[in-house]
């Protein structure tokens, strides 16, 4: 990992929790955003990430532990901290009752941005996610991915330096994920600092810099998706698909032919750096699996090691 | 208040959306209730009871007070009950406003000012159909009256706030509707005299913010008002006021903030 510690980073956690009661949601996470990058929280349902966002979006107040937003204590300087972040909450939260357009003036209003200012950012926005046509519809007659995109426009109204996303791409189709994808890359490079959450590790893995994959309210493990996959995977996987019910039969007669072998419900996954070979040398032992699949190992291979369990579940 | 003034444009957005409709029932509701029951049934109570009865006034100008008052109370709980609710339930409005630089106390006020300001509009469209029918009182009354309305307006209000944000379910509302504001609307002296009724249910309606306000506004419509009594009034509305503010932060807060899901 890079040296870093001359630039104050944006976001420092440590020992950071949340609880609600008896649930303890958050269980003590160091975090730091550097300014600029792209930071993810990787984890299952119910890992914390919603929470451990809601604590760094200064709306949901720290259990214990430390948090400094932009240099900053949410418990004393809330409102200066929300006025430079966007925030893009898990559940859309915009009002139905008024217009698409309505949505954004009335939300730069907020902000303490002139009436002209809103109005003029509010087209900018609607452009930037293609929304321009919709400026005058109500909500409620927008789809889920136009909901999404709107709600991510909205977060962008004040010009935020960190901007926070959660789960900024669940439920929309695969074009409107490339699309949300490519306008958070367009504002990385404008050189705004992102923190998302997701649990599709293809997004991780486009847009992190770093990311911490969390389980159970604890971060298992911290790196770029290159450092995470070289420690906790190998280079190449080789997935086998039998027939219902003999995956952990077969695995017996294959466990030597990998560094690790996993299985699931529904296919066997050998872990090694020469996928081609073991797939061979599977043929050999005269086992007849109905699929094989030989490919790089992802993130997903990452969390199966660290939590054996797999991410979408 | 830079933090509450930042909100009107969404109140004046979303009061654009409804204010023809809710002006044309702020005239027509006066009208329909003044000419049945304070012409109608009260031609029929002046002939049956004769002048003394009411205090020397006609039926008419003994109920217009108690309708304002009442309807103030009808306003506050409709905009408190599912308006508030459906702002943490249905339409996440307030919990998109936590994002921003406003506080929980700053949605809070936002909103009371805008309960306020439809108290206001709503009362005097009445006030100037009870002007039509001549029992409107001096023009000073008339603006005391509106003072009063709204006034009383608020005070149930705030507990009504406070009532929505702290329910779970919808459902609760029934309650509110009917152990709340019917009893309130039926027993406050809106209608009749409260030492017509047993002495308990007298001394209930002694307690309820209605029955304050009703007195407040008949006081200054007849111009029959007195320093000391209403001094007792105003006081007592404040502390329904203040105390349901409090309630109200505190259930706010308990569920924008402590368990924001
Ligand atoms: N307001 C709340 N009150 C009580 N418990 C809560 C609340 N919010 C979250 N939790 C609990 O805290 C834990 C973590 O929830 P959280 O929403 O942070 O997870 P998440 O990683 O965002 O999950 P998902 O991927 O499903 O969004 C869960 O066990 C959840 O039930
Ligand atoms: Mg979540």
């Amino acid at each position: 990992m890079q040296q870093t510690t001359d630039i104050d980073p944006l976001v420092r956690a440590r020992g950071l929790t949340k609880s609600y009661g008896h649930v303890e949601a958050v269980r003590g996470i160091d975090v730091d955003v550097r300014p600029g990058e792209t930071f993810g929280f990787l984890g299952p349902n119910g890992a914390g990430k919603s929470s451990a966002m809601r604590m760094i979006a200064a709306v949901s107040p720290v259990s214990a532990g430390e948090l400094r937003i932009l240099d900053l204590d949410p418990a004393t300087d809330g409102p200066a901290i929300r006025a430079r972040i966007g925030v893009c909450p898990q559940e859309d939260s915009l009002d139905m009752e008024i217009t698409v357009r309505e949505n954004l003036t009335v939300y730069g209003r907020y902000f303490g941005l002139s009436r002209a200012e809103c109005r003029e950012r509010a087209d900018e926005l609607l452009d930037f996610v293609q929304l321009a046509d919709k400026a005058g519809d109500s909500v409620e007659e927008l789809s889920g991915g136009m909901k999404r995109r709107l709600t991510i426009a909205r977060s962008l109204i004040n010009r935020p330096e960190l901007l926070l996303l959660d789960e900024p791409t669940t439920g929309l189709d695969p074009q409107a994920r490339h699309l949300v994808w490519e306008r958070l890359f367009r504002l990385k490079q404008q050189g705004v600092t992102l923190v998302l959450t997701t649990h599709y590790m293809d997004e991780a893995e486009q847009l992190c810099d770093r990311l911490v994959v969390m389980d159970n309210g604890v971060i298992v493990a911290a790196g770029s998706p290159q450092e995470l996959i070289a420690a906790y995977s190998t280079k190449e996987v080789t997935e086998l698909r039998f027939g219902a019910g003999e995956h952990e039969a077969v695995a017996s007669k294959v466990s030597d032919l990998a560094e690790r072998v996993e299985v699931l419900p529904d296919r066997l996954l050998l872990y090694t750096d020469e996928g081609e070979a073991a797939a061979i040398a599977v043929h050999e032992r005269g086992l007849r699996p109905i699929a094989v699949l030989v490919r790089r190992s992802t993130l997903e291979d990452v969390f199966l090691r660290l939590t054996g369990r797999t991410l979408v579940d | 208040m830079e933090l509450v003034r930042r909100q009107f444009d969404y109140w004046a957005t979303t009061y654009r959306r409804t204010w023809k409709g809710s002006i044309i029932s702020s005239f027509v509701n006066p009208l329909l209730f003044l000419s049945a029951m304070g012409v109608g049934l009260g031609g029929y109570v002046d002939d049956s009871s004769g002048p003394q009865s009411l205090g020397g006034v006609s039926y008419l100008a003994f109920l217009a007070p108690g309708l304002l008052a009442t309807t103030a109370l009808q306003t506050a709980v409709s905009e408190s009950s599912f308006a508030v609710y459906g702002k943490f339930k249905w339409n996440k409005v307030y919990s998109s406003m936590t994002a921003t630089p406003l506080r929980v106390v700053d949605i809070l006020n936002g909103n009371l000012l805008y309960v306020g300001f439809r108290l206001a509009t709503t009362c005097a469209v009445f006030l100037i159909v009870l002007a039509a029918f001549g029992v409107a009182g001096s023009i000073a009354g008339a603006l005391g009256a509106l003072l009063s309305a709204v006034l009383v307006g608020m005070a149930c209000t705030t507990p009504v706030f406070g009532y929505s944000a702290w329910i779970k379910t919808d459902a609760a509302f029934a309650v509110l509707f009917r152990l709340g504001l019917i009893p309130m609307f039926l027993f406050s002296g809106a209608f009749f005299p409260v030492d017509q009724m047993p002495d308990t249910i007298e001394w209930l309606a002694y307690l309820t913010p209605v029955w304050h306000g009703v007195e407040l506004c008949r006081g200054f419509t007849l111009g029959s008002a007195e320093l000391w009594p209403g001094v007792g009034h105003v006081g007592y509305l404040l502390v329904w006021i203040a105390v349901g503010w409090l309630w109200a932060r505190t259930a706010f807060q308990r569920r924008l903030v402590e368990a924001s899901s």
